[in-house]
């Protein structure tokens, strides 16, 4: 009887042990992707929607701690918050009051900013489509293992989000975009969040594979901001990326927390909104998607076991001796030309006939002039 | 009279507004849209592709009898159907040519050792890209050691052993379908094989390979692209106890250069190198006394290459992929450093790699103190050391490298280029294959794009682009079928471009979607106020005609 149970124990631990190992194994290859990419966007301008900016920069703290780096990041910001004329402390955000986390430290690299934030900047990162000339930290160079972060934030409304003020992109743009970068195999999975009002009607419309949406609210419902800060004099943060926040902090790169403990962030109770989440276009069950695997960037990682038997000694470079094109002797131009600046003479300016407001002036002054005595008076001027 | 004059505005206002109006509104509210050759492109959609490969067989003085030595040369043609998915076919062809060796081979063949065998074969005579050469020599042969049938050369021959004249049999049939598997082995290490044909076609075909070994191949070398920036980088922790001295530049020459120089066909490389200082890893090791050296768990990799990675640069003008080379110095405190796999064993080369990154390689430099040594320490690295890592972990992320042969193969060492030139006809086969299925696939969902968008405005250039395309993949593709590998590789290179460059064109940006109800907002108030006049007004005309004829009627009546 005691080897019977002595037996079975053993066979139990052995069966458990080969599992872990196939998990661990199974673990290291369960997600496809090799690099991590994160496109962070605040829509909104004005001082009053401080909360958006603050929102980025948070979740764009969060992702550079876990391990993406900036040239993996693209962060569009439609306004300048730290530098804005009415912040009372300048160069910062924070993120929590009396000003407990400054979100925009010293390393923040900011790569569309104000105006160059619109929907049509936005709509060519994710799918491409950029001019020539546009710089290597602009464009979202992601390949068919990228796991991609899209998070938004802003003002929205049932089907469209609107950015600065001026324009909006509508749901079915965004599913074709996302479509457009399936067909070209721009990612292999990728995470959408949006923090808005009536968030959830943004991702109603998408139909290509891979793709995890969650959202703040759900349509009909308002994303609400979380609390103002009495000495900046804005709402500082939205509730919904407030817990979202939090929740990161406790997420280190080799953490395994997966993806169902995310939607659980921000319940009705805390957020007065209802989140929502879509992953009825996922591949993989949510359960086994960790969040290091968007939020973070870990490697994967093989031992290099061979090497290349190399013999032949380095061949040394002819030394160039002084028979080379002529250096040329640079000179800067002259920098600051005092003489002239001293000896300025004043410009000339061409004569404009004089302005409206005078113009207005003297036309009130004669109409006054002769409604009071008259008009055939007039005869006497001409 | 006034009245008909009437009648007559308000007929000729409708005319001109029917006639001249409707068609020039909506000529002028067209989008633009150059031709495309849709049909053409359709027909790409479903992809056939035939690879072709030759192959000689060149039997040696004892392999074949007399009897079976009259019936040579023979040519077979073996074809191998594959139908991926349903619009994806593969065919393999090989058309082996069998014969005997010249006097000059059978000289050749003479050597003592494989390798010189295979090194005045080559003098002989060059087979061209994309072809094998297999020797068969007897069992008795002394040039392969006992245990070893199969030796695969640098260039593009091995030397099959054969088993003795008794098992072979006397015909020439059976002596080649005794031979038909070994060779079939040979085609499998050396020439196309369908496992990497079909991962080279993931861009088309989005498969679930069946073991982990196929999915860390697919993931681990980068997609085909025209270029790619190769940078290595010299990470100095503790400058101020080590002051590095590695010559790169030489290095560079005498060792990646001949291999990058044989890979240009393949793309184009540029190379930079970089040194950083005070550059920590980003992990503490663990100190182990019993071997007295600090240990890097293969676990706690994977968070070595993040902090780094902030530190590198990159060159902003091209958007080429990056490959990276790290080779780090430990810091005088925590050396020497160890790397060990998963299984707490030491790994000889003392580095690891990162699929679709780069790699790093830890170097020790603890052999240049000696007791009492005044910090800095001048330390020369041993380039040949470390370039040899980084040209296998190169080899690795380009795509080189393939599943191992069987055991009684013996593969002979690359040469000093780095590279065999069967496994630069391999790579080449499966760049091909991957250019022409991904230009395939943005090709045809262009065209789909283009067509469910009617707003989208195509240009001259797009179309262009688009039809260049279209010429160059089938032309790759007809390469292909014949069998010239180089041509192949050039065209579907032009197809892969042209297809990117229409694709990515930043002129076809979709920003026009307008639902029915805003259509109906923005032309009602302009046609409404113009058209309610005009309508009534011809009402007015047809009732009164229509009043007009029945009264003619009734007077008739």
């Amino acid at each position: 009887m005691k080897i019977l149970t002595l037996l079975s124990f053993f066979t139990a631990y052995t069966l458990t042990a080969s599992v872990n190992i196939e998990d661990s194994a199974g673990q290291f290859f369960s997600s496809g992707h090799t690099n991590n990419w994160a496109v962070l966007v605040c829509t909104s301008r004005f001082w009053f929607n401080y909360r958006h900016v603050a929102n980025t920069l948070s979740v764009y703290r969060s992702v550079k701690r876990l391990g993406i780096p900036d040239s993996h990041i693209v962060l569009m910001l439609a306004d300048d918050m730290a530098c804005n004329h009415r912040n009372p402390k300048p160069a910062t955000v924070f993120s929590h009051k009396n000003m407990e986390l400054n979100v925009y430290g010293d390393d923040v690299e900011v790569d569309y900013r104000g105006y160059e934030v619109t929907v049509e900047n936005f709509l060519r990162v994710l799918t491409g489509r950029l001019p020539p000339s546009t710089p290597r930290s602009k464009r979202l160079l992601s390949d068919d293992r990228s796991n991609i972060l899209i998070y938004l934030t802003g003002h929205g409304g049932n089907g469209f989000l609107k950015f600065q003020d001026s324009e909006e992109i509508s749901n079915v743009e965004l599913a074709d975009a996302f479509e457009q970068m399936w067909q070209k195999r721009r990612y292999n999975e990728l995470l959408f969040i949006i923090d808005t009002c009536q968030g959830a009607s943004m991702y109603e419309r998408f139909y290509s594979p891979n793709l995890m949406a969650l959202a703040s609210s759900q349509v009909g419902e308002d994303s609400l901001s979380h609390q103002p800060d009495l000495a900046i004099g804005v709402h500082l943060m939205d509730r919904y990326t407030f817990y979202l926040l939090e929740f990161l902090e406790d997420i280190h790169p080799a953490s395994k927390t997966n993806m169902n403990d995310l939607f659980k962030v921000c319940p009705k109770s805390q957020c007065v909104s209802t989140p929502g989440h879509r992953t009825d276009l996922f591949l993989r069950d949510p359960g086994s998607v960790l969040i290091t695997d968007f939020f973070g960037s870990v490697r994967k990682i093989e031992i290099t076991m061979e090497t290349i038997n190399l013999t032949d000694p380095i061949k040394q470079m002819e030394e160039n001796s002084g028979n080379d094109v002529q250096t040329e002797n640079n000179t800067y131009v002259d920098q600051l030309p005092v003489s002239e600046i001293i000896h300025q003479k004043p410009k000339q300016r061409d004569w404009h006939p004089p302005d409206g407001f005078i113009l207005g002036l003297w036309t009130l002054i004669l109409l006054v002039f002769f409604k009071t005595y008259g008009v055939k008076h007039l005869k006497h001027v001409f | 009279y006034d009245i008909l004059r009437g009648k007559l505005a308000a007929l000729s206002i409708a005319a001109m507004v029917i006639l001249v109006g409707v068609p020039l509104w909506w000529k002028t509210t067209q989008t633009y849209r150059a031709w495309l050759p849709v049909a053409q492109i359709n027909e790409l959609a479903k992809l056939q592709l035939q690879l072709s490969a030759d192959v000689e067989v060149v039997f040696a003085r004892g392999t074949a009898t007399p009897e079976q030595q009259k019936k040579v040369p023979v040519t077979q043609t073996q074809d191998e159907d594959h139908a991926v998915d349903e619009d994806t076919t593969l065919r393999y062809r090989h058309e082996t040519r069998y014969r005997t060796a010249t006097v000059m081979e059978e000289d050749a063949l003479k050597q003592p050792t494989a390798a010189e065998a295979d090194l005045s074969l080559h003098r002989l005579s060059e087979s061209p890209c994309g072809s094998l050469v297999i020797y068969v020599i007897p069992e008795s042969s002394s040039l392969l050691p006992e245990n070893v049938n199969v030796y695969i050369g640098q260039r593009r021959t091995a030397l099959l052993r054969i088993g003795a004249q008794m098992k072979v049999g006397k015909t020439l049939k059976q002596l080649l379908a005794h031979l038909e598997p070994r060779v079939k082995q040979i085609l499998q290490v050396m020439s196309f094989s369908h496992n990497d044909i079909t991962a080279a076609l993931s861009d088309r075909v989005r498969f679930s390979p069946d073991n982990k070994e196929s999915i860390a191949d697919s993931m681990r070398a980068f997609k085909s692209s025209p270029g790619y920036e190769i940078t290595f980088s010299l990470l100095n922790p503790d400058p101020k106890s080590h002051r590095l001295h590695w010559d790169i530049e030489g290095a560079v020459q005498t060792y990646i250069q001949p291999l990058l120089t044989k890979l240009s066909p393949v793309a184009n490389f540029s190379l930079d190198s970089q040194i950083l200082y005070y550059a920590m890893l980003g992990v503490n090791p663990r100190y182990d006394s019993s071997r007295s050296a600090y240990i890097l768990n293969a676990d706690s990799l994977a968070h070595v290459i993040n902090p780094v990675e902030a530190r590198l640069g990159s060159n902003a003008a091209s958007s080429n992929p990056v490959l990276n080379f790290l080779l780090y110095v430990p810091d005088a405190h925590h050396s020497p450093l160890y790397i060990h796999d998963h299984k707490k064993r030491e790994v000889q080369t003392n580095a690891f790699h990162s699929p679709r990154w780069g790699g790093i390689m830890v170097y020790n430099v603890n052999g240049f103190y000696q007791t009492g040594t005044n910090f800095p320490v001048d330390v020369n690295i041993n380039m040949a050391k470390v370039m040899g890592v980084f040209l296998a972990q190169l080899r690795l992320l380009l795509g080189v490298q393939s599943t191992a042969p069987p055991s009684s193969f013996q593969v002979a060492p690359c040469g000093s280029s780095g590279l065999a030139d069967w496994e630069l006809d391999r790579l080449m086969w499966s760049r091909s294959v991957e250019n022409v299925a991904t230009a395939t696939t943005t090709i045809t969902s262009l065209a789909q794009l283009l067509d469910q968008i009617g707003n989208i405005v195509i240009n001259d250039n797009i179309a262009q682009q688009v039809s260049s395309a279209v010429t160059s993949l089938q032309l790759a593709v007809a390469e292909l079928e014949v069998g010239n590998l180089g041509f192949a590789l050039q065209y579907s290179k032009e197809a892969i471009l042209a297809s990117e460059k229409a694709f990515f064109d930043p002129s076809l940006l979709h920003l026009l979607y307008f639902p029915d109800d805003q259509k109906f907002a923005i032309y009602i108030p302009l046609f409404l106020p113009m058209c309610v006049p005009i309508l009534l007004s011809l009402l007015k005309i047809v009732s009164e005609v229509r009043q007009r004829r029945r009264e003619k009627q009734a007077k008739k009546d």
